[in-house]
């Protein structure tokens, strides 16, 4: 048999999902030293992920990241293949047969339920759908927010619920230079929400915010961030943790709750109020949300490992609207094993493993998908190289005595099935139409938000 | 703003920032690694991976540390990318211990 990974025989990779796992997987593929040839697979016309449709409008620096992307993009042997949906379009089976690998970074695309009566009355979101609203996501464009009530409540204190937060407490001034959509700029301008509830489960030494994207809340136009000082009182465990040499971040965000509890006579017009040791039990409402009950809640274990316990205690809190922002799962695909307790493809290092925990000969995975919705853009660098080391480990076992026909097996497939599919090249020239479309509004882009306004610029 | 690595880096060089650095702005020399301001998109990953919390926002540095500001602008673009993980230097183990942590 011959060696993969030659000018005669490369090594043929597809990758399903085009966000910064699967970016960062091709990276190290092209960085090994042999010869690789990658499809990058992706269900929309547009590439990278989060990166456009999460990272929010008023964070444009971080957007960069897709220069590094772009990069990647133009070295050879990368082939882009948007508008095609793996599990419907072109099957994973079929996948296994035009290449020697398939690495799934398709991310975690759904969100995590409370599980808690009232959680569907019309007023209680996930902050998926908000956030993809809000970045003109294709999937989330037609969503109304009813947003005519004065108070909203956030479930969740982590990066995802600081986003929707503070996009809900800017004014139209801090926003309108931004590439929010333009739907979401419209209806965010007549918002009449004053007073935003974070509420987080365990302690403040225990929340998950970045203490860079806390900071912001120091300085909005409108909006000062409070928190009852009350709130900041802490058990012996959690003073243990906050000690701690290692534990630098929590001990920044606690230095800025503090700062928090000084601002009752600000003569901003908005509130957004930090809450802790409080799980919602209930969403209430004759129709949609009007009030949602919380319960308090004390913390149990040792330090680094305290859990929130229900002290059976509760209060009920007013609110028109809820978003619960408590964490992303991954969707089944079909042809790939899927972990439904973590929502995730079960891995050991990167290989997909069946329900034994063997590995499944050319099946790999990256990303959110691969570990779950933790970490940021560059935690994905680390995950992808990791997934790339096994499969330079596999090569022998990948090695197969049939040529494989990469991506002209999948054009073959594509063409037979009459589904339209678009090149980088393609997506060049909607970004570019974007970029067009921002500059007469001042925005650095203004987002197409349906598949057929972005396959348009292509006729 | 931009994000910084200062002294504590100096004889560590424990590269664990390199391998989340979603853009490669960082670079090195013998000593320590530096960060190209002008690269940097602030995403603050690479600040809890530091094994001796050499790594700031600039906004947070303290004091006697803020000329690592422009000593990162100046070095970082002359020397070499480091794309990937490296050994730690000899001796960043014990350096790691005498900085207390």
């Amino acid at each position: 048999m011959a060696q993969i990974g030659t000018d005669i025989h490369p090594l043929r990779v597809a990758i399903v999902g085009s966000g910064p796992s699967g970016f960062y997987a091709a990276e190290a593929l092209m960085k090994s030293g042999i010869v690789v040839h990658l499809d990058m697979l992706e269900r929309l016309p547009n590439p990278y992920g989060l990166v456009r449709s999460g990272v929010a409008p008023d964070h444009p620096k971080l957007k960069q990241a897709i220069q590094v992307f772009d990069k990647i993009a133009q070295s050879s042997g990368f082939n882009f293949i948007g508008n095609v949906t793996v599990g419907r379009d072109i099957m994973v089976a079929e996948l296994c047969q035009t290449h020697h690998a398939i690495i799934f970074t398709c991310g975690a695309e759904s969100d995590r339920k409370l599980g808690i009566p009232g959680e569907d009355l019309p007023g209680s979101y996930t902050a998926t759908e908000f956030v993809g609203w809000y970045n003109g996501h294709v999937d989330y464009r037609d969503r109304v927010f009813d947003l005519s009530h004065e108070t909203a409540v956030i479930i969740g204190q982590g990066n995802v619920a600081a986003d929707v937060s503070r996009i809900l407490a800017k004014d139209t001034a801090e926003l309108k230079g931004t590439d929010i959509a333009a739907h979401a700029l419209d209806a965010l301008s007549s918002s009449r929400i004053k007073k935003i509830v974070i509420v987080g489960r365990r302690g403040p030494a225990q929340a998950k915010f970045s203490s860079k994207e806390l900071k912001e809340f120091g300085h909005l136009n409108r909006c000062v961030p409070h928190i009852d000082p009350e709130e900041l009182v802490l058990n012996p465990e959690s003073e243990t943790e906050l000690a701690d040499i290692n534990n630098a971040g929590s001990q920044k965000n606690f230095e800025l709750f503090k700062q928090f509890t000084e601002t009752a006579g600000s003569a901003k017009p908005s509130r957004c109020i930090f809450s802790f040791l409080k799980s919602p039990v209930e969403i209430r409402g004759n129709g949609k949300v009007e009030s949602i009950v919380l319960e308090k809640n004390r913390l149990t274990g040792e330090s680094f490992q305290q859990s929130a316990r229900g002290t059976g205690e509760t209060v009920e809190l007013p609110a028109g609207i809820v978003f619960r922002s408590i964490g992303y799962r991954g969707r089944p695909l079909p042809g790939v094993p899927f972990a439904e307790s973590q929502g995730v493809f079960p891995n050991t290092l990167g290989r997909i493993t069946d329900q034994n925990d063997n590995p499944i000969p050319q099946l790999y995975t990256a990303g959110w998908i691969k570990r779950g919705p933790t970490g940021i853009i560059g935690t994905n660098r680390a995950c992808s190289v990791e997934t790339v080391a096994a499969i330079l480990n596999d090569i022998n076992l990948l090695t197969t005595t049939e040529r494989k026909s990469g991506s002209e097996g999948i054009y073959r497939i594509l063409k037979e099935k009459k589904i339209r599919h678009i090149g980088f090249a393609d997506w060049k020239k909607i970004d570019q139409k974007e970029i067009d479309l921002g500059k007469a509004q001042g925005k650095p882009r203004e987002k197409l938000t349906s598949v057929a306004e972005m396959l348009k610029v292509l006729d | 703003m931009a994000t910084v690595v200062t002294a504590n880096c100096n004889g560590c060089r424990f590269t664990d920032c390199v391998a989340v650095c979603p853009v490669e702005c960082f670079h090195y020399d013998d000593d320590m690694v530096y960060i190209d301001p002008d690269v940097c998109i602030d995403c603050s990953a690479c600040i809890p991976e530091c094994p001796v919390q050499a790594i700031y926002e600039e906004d947070d540095l303290p004091e006697e540390l803020k000329q690592w500001v422009e000593i990162n602008a100046e070095r970082a673009p002359t020397l070499p990318i480091c794309g990937e993980p490296m050994e730690p230097l000899p001796g960043a183990e014990a350096r790691k211990t005498a900085l207390g942590f």
